[in-house]
């Protein structure tokens, strides 16, 4: 028994989309973003990924079942990103150590 | 070539329950998959937001060029396995097994990039705790354990990635070895399948590893 059968065409395009965001998320690093740069890598990421996900693992075309599976990988990765991140922005709000983090220096910038 | 009730293990009513077992299970394997490089990539993260500094000035030091060189070659290893995984739906063996060649092909081309990566960082001492010149960051204002940091975790991510990688060409080997010898037909193919699977997850890996590790603040140019 075999999945669905993809037109090559759409395989060709959807490499064609990688390599265009792939070259775009390098010439937008060479511009002065600031604090922005991690926002828009990320998301052009984001974007390759799903692409991958949804055409090369064929996963626009599975049953939902396994889009659920999928799914749930990436919503356990964010509570660990969200949990993670939200201790370490609290910790001012409680009087835990702030940076108590090895190599923390005097010459901090705040 | 087998028959169709050849390939059915004896615990599954038909070959599209065992097809959809298979694809459920890589599946869940591959969400730990995003756990452990998603674990190290939370700690990579937490420490980036808190020495960006210094993370963005040992960034710099990575080669941009061969970085995302090694982007389009695994971008395009994807290309050539989802037509592989196509050409064994089909049946065409012969067909698959050139494809899955080609995907081994560029998948030894970016290890051996990674490798001269590695060889170049060594060469200008940006090995940490084993080759590591510290002064010349304290020279220019960078805090050296920092920037040392920062080369841990780029070691150890795309090292962790680099062991992925090898042991996907070694299943598509034997993947490539099967397909020739007629393995895989329209009725039984999902161990290419899977292995696509698989593949395109290291692929997704290197997608977000890229512009995290080697595009962190302003560059300044491609090598």
């Amino acid at each position: 028994m075999t999945g669905h059968v993809a037109n090559p065409r759409t395989y060709y395009q959807v490499f064609a989309a990688l390599v265009g965001l792939t070259i775009l998320t390098v010439a937008v690093s060479f511009v002065e973003l600031g604090r922005l740069h991690a926002t828009v890598a990320l998301t052009i990421a984001v974007l390759k990924a799903m692409l991958v996900v949804l055409f090369f693992m064929h996963l626009w075309h599975s049953k939902p079942l396994v889009r659920l599976v999928a799914a749930a990988g990436f919503f356990w990765l964010a509570i660990m990103l969200a949990l993670t991140f939200s201790d370490y922005a609290s910790r001012d709000w409680v009087g835990a150590p702030v940076r108590g983090l090895p190599n923390a220096s005097r010459l901090d910038k705040p | 070539m087998s028959t169709e009730h050849g390939h059915l293990a004896h615990h599954f009513d038909t070959l599209e329950q065992q097809h959809d077992a298979a694809t459920l299970g890589m599946w869940a394997f591959l969400v730990t998959e995003i756990m452990i490089f998603g674990a190290v990539l939370t700690a990579y993260a937490v420490y980036r937001a808190n020495y960006s500094d210094a993370f963005a000035a040992a960034s710099g030091h990575l080669k941009v060029g061969l970085g995302g060189g090694n982007t389009l070659i695994l971008l395009g290893s994807s290309l050539t396995m989802a037509l592989a995984v196509r050409a064994a739906q089909l049946g065409q063996g012969r067909t698959a097994a050139g494809f899955l060649l080609l995907t081994i092909g560029l998948g030894l081309i970016f290890l051996g990039i990674k490798g001269l990566e590695y060889y170049i960082d060594y060469e200008e001492d940006l090995i940490p705790g084993w080759r590591f010149n510290l002064t010349r960051w304290t020279e220019h204002g960078i805090d050296a354990g920092r920037a040392q940091l920062f080369f841990a975790f780029y070691f150890i991510l795309t090292g962790l990635h680099a062991v992925h990688m090898i042991i996907g060409v070694g299943i598509l080997l034997l993947l490539a070895v099967l397909a020739w010898r007629g393995r895989y037909s329209t009725a039984y193919n999902t161990p290419v399948e899977m292995a696509g699977l698989y593949w395109h997850f290291v692929d997704i890996v290197w997608i977000f590893l890229f512009p995290l590790l080697y595009l962190v603040g302003t560059r300044e140019s491609l090598f």
